[in-house]
């Protein structure tokens, strides 16, 4: 029963708010979602289901929202009616350009902290963005209920930080509700309406598209001026491709079609094009029958930051891959590939990423959604090789590096800032001078929490670099980067040889002064991992044709089961079977068999050859 | 097992594949730690007694008569195997061997042998034994090591095997010891001395086995606990080497991977019918079982087949007591797993196998097992796949290799 002053395409841009939520991970967004989308009364408490807004299986399980979406809900202060879209943003740095776009849509944003924990660098850095973009700010505390929270201390961090009074923060409990209408009703009253020309073409900013096995791709899109009727014809401002309107409405949660959205609206689009690379995020949507002039700007193409190699462990699985890897693009525009073919693993794919969460996430879908079992390579950044003849090429794969005389390898640098508690100081400056890290500047941000700025080569920081910070300030570390430009380095393509024979997949480009010890890292590694065979086995390590190290495993001398206990014939059938099935899945390097454990193994970060990589 | 058929058919003249009983005793005085046969000691018997163990088993044979009825093949090996078959005295075993003439017949030189415990045999039993019918007696000798036997906790007094294969010989049996390699703390000398102790009683056999240590034994919970150490896979290829050294210059040869004879009258034939895949009735509680294609009574094809018994002798006296086949579970062979099976079995008798019988030609694996040393080059040329000594410690790789 919606009042009639905040339909959809006939509500008055005063009675609108726009708004996000910034949020560290685990800092609750979703639970005071939750609590608002129950409080307003667009999903009744048994309907609940526990963070609503976070749809994929992955999502839930990790706790984090990947896509963002925008929920309309009607609140009344004062006795007047307001329509409020909430939208919802990613909080990973992986997802720093999504969160531009979402950003952009709104004119407001509630920072919401955990009061037991304080502000994380990823969210000081979408701070930083929000406030760029003139959005006001509502501070919030939340988990007030936890025993360990502190909201004096950190109310008095936020008011710092962003200027207010100590008194301006509110304090809620997503869990128990507690403080979550006064915030709606800050909502309205603090964050400003949305301005636009109704009667100017119209315009609309594209800040989310999500691909929708029985829709196709559904757009989220938010009106700046002018307004999107059912039916029309729209143009994309970056491409010029055109498409019927084939329904247009709000989520409120779910999809309900409306009449259009008209100024400062937010609501999704459907047009029937299958792919989102045609809705790109941050394109501008206009009429095609009235175009508008000018773009609203902000637009640019997702750029991979880290490449690595995909492949299934069946070979027969390959065009299951490729269907499974165009079907994900469907849904994911910053996911590229092209195949890849690689001796010692067969044909795959080399996928670009965003960044290393990306990676695992689309790992995850590909083998939870298309039941595939894939070996992912070592990720790697892109590097540009140039020759002593001055040709310049560009490395995505470590096998393709050049051999010949090179007079430069330039490798992508990242400007990183890392907040920590200042007891953490010397421990960060110690991780970060391992990883090739040139420090800037330390600003405290109160007497205990340092900001630190370091320009940090990308490749290192890929790796295991949020794992090691994290581990080493026992968990209060947090990190946000950005690209930086390049830097030239002292860079070299160590290979790992089986009886002679190149791995293509285990060859990696490092620094030199680290060559070694990852030589030696991989080859004991592979030792522990690859069965003995019947031959004896050197396993190398090398740069060019030098050996850094080498290892050997001998041949196996007995395997042969003694006897048939009691002419249990099947039992000893089936144990071959067992076994023929498992060399079936052997990858061959020359006539050494590894099995593809070893491969995820050794190309996982963890320096002790356990399965880290897989984490689940 | 198969059905009783309705009326006896004179089928069996289809059949060219021997038959053989294998008869299950599953009772020990104790159990041993490493032991993870379908035995057990008095405690564990629950109310199963061993009078009523022989009155089941001679049931089981009256059920295998009615099923085989009209297939009139005689038995040409039985072997009793436990479990420790001497635990069962002279006469219930006597009665038992009895039981197979009255069902299936015995063929004329048949092979007839107990599995006993040197301590639970005496002149006379062996003796008996000899006059109802058995030729042959394989001893559970292990080891002639004391801390080797500890450790198996074998409670036999090494010095009891001589005078158990002197009585053996006396009442005309055939002798056979059993010995195995690879105990944890079992040193190449350790098993040196075995070797050298049971090849100076000269038995017409001997079989030497590595120590598997199941996980769901005494022996595996020592080893997860760390209390013992295995014995590691190059130890037990030394082992084995030394095995095939000692007993060739000892003047026996091997058959099969794990057994070697003085001469090809006294090899085990029931053991190798298993390696040919011969068919056989396995008589007692876990006992398998396994007839190959055939004729049924009224002309139909009937495909091979393997099945066994339910494990514990208190069910499985239940179920015959109650006029039931004791059968736990079955298992129809297509032809592919018999294939398979053949490559598995035959490979590992020192006959080998003709290179056409394998399931598909595999001219570039045999090949290279012959590079790498596994199959015997000159018998490749001549038609027959033949491990070598180190083809016979890998036995397996081979087979995988080749199927």
């Amino acid at each position: 029963m919606t009042d009639t002053r905040i339909e959809p395409a006939a509500t008055a841009p005063e009675l609108i708010r726009n708004f996000c939520i910034i949020a560290h991970i685990d800092h609750g967004k979703s639970t005071l979602a939750d609590r608002m989308l129950q409080l307003t009364g667009v999903v009744e408490a048994r309907q609940m289901k526990a963070q609503y807004l976070d749809r994929m299986d992955i999502e839930r399980e990790r706790g984090i929202t990947i896509k963002s979406q925008a929920v309309r809900m009607p609140w009344q202060v004062e006795g007047a009616p307001y329509a409020l879209n909430m939208i919802d943003t990613p909080g990973h740095v992986d997802f720093s350009y999504e969160v531009s776009r979402s950003l952009a849509a709104c004119e407001g944003a509630i920072l919401l902290v955990d009061a037991a924990q304080g502000i994380e660098a990823q969210t000081l850095a979408n701070l930083y963005l929000a406030m760029e973009n003139d959005l006001t700010i509502i501070p919030v505390l939340n988990k007030i209920d936890l025993p360990s929270a502190e909201p004096e201390r950190y109310a008095a961090e936020l008011a710092q930080l962003i200027g207010c009074e100590v008194d301006d923060v509110l304090r809620v409990s997503g869990k128990t509700g507690e403080g979550v209408d006064a915030l709606l009703d800050r909502v309205v009253r603090d964050i400003p309406a949305p301005v636009g020309d109704a009667d100017a073409p119209t315009r609309a900013m594209i800040f989310d598209s999500v691909y929708d096995t029985y829709r196709g791709v559904v757009t989220y899109v938010r009106v700046v001026d002018g307004s999107l009727k059912p039916r029309e014809r729209i143009t994309m401002m970056s491409t010029l491709a055109s498409h019927d309107l084939l329904e247009i409405g709000v989520i409120s949660p779910e999809p309900k079609p409306s009449k259009g959205l008209g100024v400062g609206e937010v609501g999704y689009l459907i047009t029937g094009v299958k792919d989102v690379r045609q809705s790109k995020v941050g394109d501008t949507v206009t009429l095609a029958g009235r175009r508008a002039q000018q773009s609203l700007g902000g637009y640019r193409d997702p750029r991979p930051m880290v490449y690595s190699g995909l492949f299934p462990v069946d070979g027969s699985d390959f065009p299951v891959l490729r269907d499974a890897l165009d079907k994900l693009q469907l849904n994911d525009a910053s996911l590229v590939f092209e195949p890849e073919s690689s001796v010692a693993l067969g044909f795959g794919f080399r996928c670009g990423y965003l960044g290393l969460l990306h990676l695992e996430i689309v790992r995850d879908r590909l083998e939870r959604e298309f039941g595939l079992d894939l070996i992912s390579t070592a990720p790697n950044v892109v590097y540009e090789v140039e020759m002593e003849d001055r040709k310049v090429y560009t490395v995505t794969n470590p096998s393709e590096f050049p051999s010949g005389k090179i007079s430069e390898v330039r490798e992508p640098v990242v400007a990183a800032s890392i907040l920590v508690p200042s007891e953490f100081i010397g421990t960060v400056m110690e991780l970060c001078q391992e990883r090739r890290g040139i420090m800037g500047t330390m600003n405290y941000l109160s007497e205990t929490r340092v900001e630190m700025h370091y320009t940090l080569p990308l490749a290192e920081v890929v790796f295991d670099f949020f794992d090691q910070l994290k581990s080493r300030t026992r968990g209060y570390g947090s990190l946000d980067y950005e690209p930086a430009g390049e830097q030239a380095a002292d860079l070299v393509k160590v290979d790992i040889l089986l009886q002679g024979e190149q791995v293509d997949a285990f060859s990696a480009i490092v620094h030199k002064d680290k060559a070694y010890a990852y030589g030696v890292m991989m080859v004991g590694k592979l030792k522990n991992l690859i069965d003995r065979q019947q031959f004896e086995i050197p396993v190398q390590a090398a740069i060019g044709a030098r050996i850094i190290a080498r290892e050997t495993i001998r041949a196996i001398r007995k395997d042969v089961l003694a006897k048939c206990y009691g002419g249990d014939i099947s039992r000893k059938r089936k144990l071959l079977e067992k076994q023929k099935a498992g060399k079936k899945r052997m990858k061959n390097i020359g006539s050494v068999e590894v099995p593809p454990e070893a491969f995820i193994a050794a190309l996982s970060t963890a320096d002790d050859g356990s399965d880290k990589g897989k984490k689940k | 097992m198969p059905a009783p058929a309705s009326s006896p058919a004179p089928a069996s003249s289809l059949v060219e594949r021997d038959f053989g009983v294998y008869i299950h005793v599953p009772f020990c005085r104790v159990r041993c730690g490493y032991c993870d046969f379908n035995t057990y000691a008095p405690s564990e018997v629950g109310g199963a007694t061993r009078e009523g163990y022989v009155s089941s088993a001679l049931a089981e044979m009256a059920l295998a008569g009615s099923v085989m009825a009209g297939d009139g093949r005689a038995a040409s090996t039985v072997f009793f195997g436990g479990g420790t078959p001497t635990m069962l005295d002279a006469a219930a075993l006597s009665s038992l061997l009895d039981g197979v003439r009255t069902t299936w017949g015995l063929a004329r030189g048949a092979e007839v042998t107990t599995e006993a415990n040197p301590d639970s045999v005496t002149r006379e039993s062996l003796a008996t034994l000899a006059s109802s019918g058995f030729t042959r007696v394989s001893f559970g000798m292990q080891s002639a090591v004391p801390h080797v036997l500890a450790t198996l906790e074998r409670t036999h007094e090494p010095e009891n095997v001589g005078r158990a294969v002197e009585w053996a010989r006396e009442a005309g049996l055939s002798v056979s010891l059993d010995l195995i390699y690879g105990t944890p703390g079992e040193s190449l000398s350790d098993w040196e001395a075995s070797l050298d102790t049971a090849i100076a009683l000269e038995p017409d056999h001997i079989s030497a086995y590595a120590l598997v240590i199941e996980p769901g034994t005494r022996m595996g919970a020592q080893l997860r606990r760390g209390q013992i150490e295995a014995v590691d896979l190059d130890t037990q290829a030394d082992m084995y080497e030394l095995a095939e050294e000692r007993l060739a210059a000892a003047g026996y040869a091997w058959y099969e991977v794990s057994n070697w004879a003085r001469t090809p009258a006294q090899v085990c034939r029931h053991n190798v019918a298993y390696w040919r895949s011969q068919d056989w009735w396995g008589i007692g509680p876990g006992a398998h079982s396994y007839l190959g294609p055939r004729v049924g009574a009224s002309g139909e094809e009937l495909s091979a087949e393997r099945w066994w018994n339910v494990k514990h002798p208190r069910a499985y006296s239940d179920r015959l007591a109650a006029g039931e086949s004791p059968e736990a579970e079955r298992e129809p062979l297509t032809a592919e797993d018999l294939a398979l099976e053949s490559v598995m079995l035959r490979l590992r008798l020192a006959e080998g196998m003709p290179v056409g019988d394998l399931p598909e030609r595999r001219p570039a694996e045999v090949a290279r097992l012959v590079a790498e040393g596994l199959l015997d080059g000159r018998a490749a040329l001549a038609g027959t796949l033949l491990l070598t000594l180190k083809g016979r410690l890998l036995a397996d790789a081979a087979v995988r290799a080749l199927t």
